[in-house]
C-alpha cells in the first residue's frame, strides 16, 4: 500500500463519513476525520479502543448488555452438551462480559460491573501464549488468533480478570460474523467485526438502557470516551498490576 | 404388505419414514450458486484449483491481525459465491457431501478443517 493512495482515501472517507470542519479564524481550520477504517487497509496504532463504564448508572438486576453481548457474538447459540450437570455447564459455559459485584470489606459497600476482558497495554494473555495465538492489535484489542490456539488455557490462568473461556464442545450452529470452535480459547473482541466493517459502537454499549457504557477511542481527545474520562475520575481494576488496561470504571 | 403401506404413503404424503429429511441433507441444484453465473472465480479457474488455500491463508491472516476484510479472498466470500440451493430454495451446506468444496475434498482425500468453526451458508448454519 502506497502513501498517497492511502491519503487521498482517508480524505475521502473525511468527506464521506461527515466530518465536521469549523474555521476557528482565517486561515486556522479544526478537522476532525471519522476514526472508522475502511474494510481495506490495516488498522493502525492511531486509535486506541477503550471503554469507560459508569458504575453509578450501571442498575442492580440488569443484564441487558450481557444479553446482546451474547446475541451479538453467538454465545446464545451454544447449548448445554449431553450429560454435562446444570452446575458443570454454568461453571464451563463460554461468557464474555459477566456482572460482577465487588464488596468494600471495610465499609460494606458492593458496586455491581461489567467485567470483560480489559484489553490490557500490556496484555498477560499475550506474554504466556505458547503460539503466538494469543496477540495484540495495533489498535490495542487483545484477541485470540484461533487458527494457530492449541488450547492450552495458559492465557486464562494469566488474565487478572477472569476474562477468558475455553469452548469443550463442536459447534452445531455457526455464525459468519463470528466463527469459533472447540478447543480454542475466546474472549471479548469490543465487536472487532462491526469495528472492520466502519461501526464505531459496540453491541453492550447499544443495549446499556442507562447510557453507563461508552466506547471509543482512547486516543482521540475529541472521542465521546475521552471527554468522558476528562471530567470524572476512573479508575482501573488492578491497576496494581500496571497493565494499563483499555476499559476503565467510575465510582469503583 | 407392511413394506407395500410405508411405500405407498411415501409416495403419496411426500412422508419420509427414515431419519435424516432435513433440509442439510437436501442435494444443492445445478446452476443455483452466484459462482454458476461467472465466468471465473477471483483468478482463473486452473490457478484457483491449485493455489485456493494460498489465497484463504494469507487472508485469514491479514483478517485476523490487521482487520483487512475485503471479500474477494474470503472464506465467506467463497461460501456466498459458491453455495448452491436446494429444489426448495433453501442453502446447501457447502461443505456437504457432493457440495461445492467437499466434492473435492472428499476425491482428493484431504480434510477440510475451515468448516468445524466458520458457517457452511452465507447466513449462518
Amino acid at each position: 500500500m502506497s502513501q498517497p493512495t492511502d491519503k487521498r482515501r482517508r480524505t475521502f472517507l473525511a468527506g464521506a463519513a461527515g466530518a465536521t470542519v469549523a474555521t476557528v479564524a482565517p486561515g486556522m481550520v479544526l478537522q476532525s476525520i471519522a476514526t472508522a477504517k475502511p474494510r481495506d487497509t490495516a488498522v493502525t496504532d492511531k486509535a486506541r479502543y477503550g471503554m469507560l463504564i459508569d458504575t453509578t448508572k450501571c442498575a442492580d438486576g440488569c443484564n441487558d448488555c450481557v444479553t446482546a453481548c451474547e446475541k451479538e457474538n453467538g454465545l446464545d447459540l451454544l447449548s448445554k452438551p449431553e450429560g454435562a450437570s446444570d452446575e458443570q455447564w454454568d461453571m464451563q459455559r463460554p461468557r464474555w462480559i459477566r456482572t460482577v459485584g465487588l464488596r468494600n470489606n471495610l465499609t460494606g459497600r458492593v458496586t455491581r460491573l461489567p467485567m470483560m476482558c480489559q484489553h490490557c497495554e500490556k496484555p498477560p494473555c499475550v506474554d504466556v501464549c505458547p503460539t503466538g495465538a494469543s496477540f495484540q492489535r495495533a489498535d490495542g484489542l487483545a484477541l485470540v488468533d484461533r487458527h494457530t490456539c492449541i488450547g492450552c488455557r495458559y492465557c486464562m490462568m494469566a488474565c487478572p480478570y477472569n476474562a477468558r473461556s475455553f469452548i469443550h464442545e463442536s459447534i452445531e450452529i455457526k455464525s459468519t460474523a463470528v466463527p469459533r470452535g472447540k478447543g480454542c480459547v475466546e474472549s471479548c473482541t469490543l465487536c472487532v467485526h462491526r469495528l472492520d466493517q466502519g461501526g464505531t459502537t459496540t453491541a453492550c454499549q447499544d443495549a446499556c438502557p442507562h447510557n453507563a457504557i461508552v466506547f471509543g477511542d482512547l486516543n482521540d481527545p475529541n472521542s465521546e470516551v475521552s471527554k468522558a474520562m476528562a471530567k470524572q475520575p476512573t479508575v482501573q481494576i488492578r491497576d496494581d498490576l500496571n497493565l494499563n488496561t483499555g476499559v476503565r470504571y467510575t465510582d469503583v | 404388505m407392511r413394506v407395500k403401506l410405508s411405500l405407498l404413503l411415501t409416495i403419496c404424503l411426500g412422508l419420509p419414514l427414515g431419519p435424516g429429511s432435513v433440509h442439510a441433507s437436501e442435494e444443492g441444484v445445478e446452476g443455483t450458486a452466484k459462482a454458476d453465473k461467472l465466468d471465473a472465480c477471483v483468478a482463473p479457474t486452473p490457478f484457483m484449483r491449485r493455489n485456493h488455500f494460498e489465497l484463504i491463508l494469507h487472508q485469514r491472516d491479514v483478517t485476523v491481525h490487521q482487520g483487512i476484510r475485503k471479500t474477494d479472498n474470503s472464506l465467506s466470500g467463497c461460501v456466498d459465491c459458491h453455495v448452491r440451493k436446494d429444489a426448495a430454495g433453501n442453502h446447501v451446506a457447502i461443505d456437504a457431501p457432493g457440495e461445492f468444496c467437499a466434492a473435492c475434498h472428499e476425491y482428493t482425500g484431504a480434510t477440510l478443517d475451515c468448516f468445524t468453526c466458520h458457517a457452511t451458508t452465507p447466513a449462518g448454519n
